[in-house]
């Protein structure tokens, strides 16, 4: 369960320059691929291999990579999402910073296999140091032969470009990030038509995450067969897992899916306990959009079994009892975190971050961080918990992107399994009041039944 | 985006020239190639990145509408776009930008904290800015930098694990190092 596919030579002095890359091994996939594999058998390998997107989404990347209308005469785009932006992730921006030359490893083969002959990598504004770092990398790449004209003298020619946002969450939407890197604001597209068949400027695109084209080189090298027993059943492969809050060793941490939640927090090798000895509280396995759950239903799903580090299992139980694996940022809560002040926390992101196109994202997020703000300083009413429910209810599945979902899926499973904390604040005013930042554990006993 | 408030003001021309110097128009020529044929506007948040680090840190009327003539675009084109993405300033800003996160990790590691104390610190309120003109303090979402919480962002740089010394010793370091030197552009650096 300590296979390390990505992360395997991140400490190799030098590994993101060119030089020290391609002597260890940087860059075979390429010359295997271009030279001897046409766009149709490195589809296959990477649908064989079963791995599915790194984003967040979990789509599977052979079955996204075979939608793209090869039959169109309009130029086929191939777009990195590297607008790492969900709360409590930042595997990408580390990638990045490090291994540079192993996303566009990945982004030559994907853009050969695609047909596409200019790609670009949309990194968010706020990583304004990797811009340079992927400038660097970029140039090193085309100096070499790895990008430009007839690239390792065959007839494929590919440039790659980096194009920076500026602070919106909403454009790692696929879409969204499209309409941005159209020169427009950050509005999400309604699909169909899927950017597959019209994508960036109206032409077939793929959107991949960061991670996801990384492992590209990886599984073309070892084959999709190989690849595909790696992991456990359709979770195949390895994940990158940025963990932060009380933990004591936060960072990011390259897993082989199947690890147990358990010994992903307590292991020394990873997240080492959480810090000052405290009790783990609550967990949000994927990214602030998913789910969050108590401790007991982290480490174990509902029927007892061990909760596992794979699509299926952290799933297992539904919205219920269980959750999601996202883009695989784990967020740790100890015992002293307020749920309601956290909820409301991250609410107030996502009513910030609503880009407002939809009424029921726009008007919602904005209503759910009054009503928990209200809550949290003591001026919550009883029926404000129903309301929540509702107001969440309300926006799911009613907006043109998932923000909405993201939205609403934190609120209902805070209030699902720390309803008591909840209701502790509306009955107590006056402790809450001057109790604001959290700790309200010590009053009473927070977890409500399951 | 949603929390952008409207000061309505009554527009004045300013009275500066507002244009890119002979080398960064080069440069915007080079950023445009970038997209296909009849594609600048896609030019459009790189460009306006290097007009807010040119033309006086921040996005006046005058300057949206120079970047509009240059990218061929209608004003209210670069308007939209200005007012989306929360890197773009619309009021004058200090030179150094303190992005302090608030969202979800940062804010149980501390982060809350560390925006109070730089407030204090500088006698400024989240928004505002120091009447020496050097610092702004903002509070902004998630940088991507949680598992080393609680972090903020001076104009390019990041700066993490931090406590109320750590901060306290980097705002008097900037403090002493006052205005920034020419060609410490990160838009020159980085694009």
């Amino acid at each position: 369960m300590d296979r390390q596919i990505l992360l395997k030579n991140i400490s190799v002095p030098g590994i993101s320059s060119f030089g020290p890359y391609k002597s260890s091994g940087g860059y075979d996939s390429v010359i295997k691929a271009l030279k001897e594999m046409t766009p149709e058998e490195i589809i296959s390998e990477i649908k064989k291999s079963g791995i599915r997107g790194r984003g967040g989404a979990g789509f599977p990347m052979g079955l996204k990579w075979s939608f793209i209308d090869k039959k169109s005469t309009s130029p086929k785009y191939l777009v990195c999402n590297a607008d790492e932006s969900e709360p409590g992730t930042f595997k990408d921006r580390y990638l990045m910073e490090h291994l540079p030359h192993l996303l566009l490893e990945g982004m030559i083969i994907a853009s050969y296999a695609l047909g596409a002959e200019t790609s670009y990598i949309y990194v968010r504004g706020e990583y304004k140091y990797i811009i340079g770092i992927l400038n660097r990398a970029i140039t090193e790449a085309y100096s070499n032969g790895f990008l430009g004209k007839n690239i390792l003298g065959t007839n494929y020619s590919l440039d790659i470009h980096v194009h920076p946002g500026a602070g919106a969450y909403i454009c790692g939407e696929e879409t969204a990030l499209l309409e941005s890197l159209e020169g427009k604001r950050g509005n999400p597209r309604i699909k169909p038509p899927f950017p597959a068949l019209k994508g960036l400027y109206g032409s077939p695109t793929v959107v991949n995450n960061v991670e996801t084209l990384a492992c590209v080189g990886p599984i073309i090298i070892m084959g999709g067969e190989a690849y595909s027993t790696i992991g456990l059943g359709r979770s195949s492969g390895t994940k990158l897992i940025s963990a932060c809050g009380n933990i004591n060793r936060p960072g990011v941490y390259e897993i082989e899916l199947g690890l147990s939640v358990e010994d992903f927090i307590y292991s020394e090798k990873y997240c080492g306990g959480i810090s000052n000895n405290k009790k783990l509280k609550a967990v949000i396995p994927g990214g602030s959009s998913v789910p969050v759950l108590p401790s007991d239903l982290i480490l174990k799903t509902a029927d007892g079994k061990p909760r596992l580090i794979t699509y299926e299992s952290l799933a297992e139980g539904g919205f219920e009892t269980g959750t999601m694996l996202g883009s695989g940022g784990f967020i740790v809560y100890d015992e002293d975190a307020c749920m309601v002040r956290n909820t409301w926390n991250l609410t107030r992101f996502y009513h910030h971050e609503s880009c407002g196109q939809c009424s029921p994202c726009r008007e919602g997020t904005g209503w759910m961080e009054r009503v928990l703000h209200r809550i949290e300083t003591g001026e919550g009413r009883w029926h404000d918990l129903d309301l929540l429910v509702s107001i969440a209810s309300k926006i799911e599945g009613n907006t043109i992107c998932p923000l909405g979902d993201a939205a609403a899926w934190p609120v209902a499973s805070a209030i699902r399994h720390f309803r008591k904390e909840f209701e502790f604040h509306i009955a107590n005013p006056e402790i809450v009041k001057d109790k604001n930042h959290g700790a309200i554990e010590k009053y009473i006993n927070v977890r409500s039944a399951v | 985006m949603s929390g952008f408030k409207v000061n309505h003001k009554q527009y004045e021309k300013e009275d500066r020239k507002v244009e890119f110097s002979s080398g960064t128009i080069q440069k915007v020529r080079q950023i445009i190639s970038r997209y296909p044929e009849g594609r600048s506007a896609s030019a459009l948040i790189p460009v306006l990145h290097i007009a807010q680090e040119e033309l006086g840190g921040y996005l006046s009327v005058d300057v949206m509408d120079y970047v509009a003539g240059l990218l061929g675009l209608l004003p209210v084109e670069v308007y939209e776009v200005a007012t989306f993405y929360s890197q773009f300033y619309l009021e004058k800003t200090g030179t150094y930008v303190i992005e302090v996160c608030r969202t979800g990790p940062c804010s149980i590691c501390g982060g809350e904290k560390i925006s109070e104390f730089i407030g204090e610190k500088l006698n400024i309120a989240v928004g505002e800015t120091t009447e020496d003109g050097l610092f702004t303090l903002k509070e902004v979402e998630c940088l991507g930098a949680c598992g080393y919480a609680p972090v903020m962002q001076i104009n390019t740089e990041f700066y993490e694990c931090l406590t109320t010394e750590t901060a306290g010793g980097i705002i008097d370091m900037l403090r002493k190092k006052g205005e920034k030197k020419e060609g410490s552009r990160w838009t020159d650096k980085f694009f």
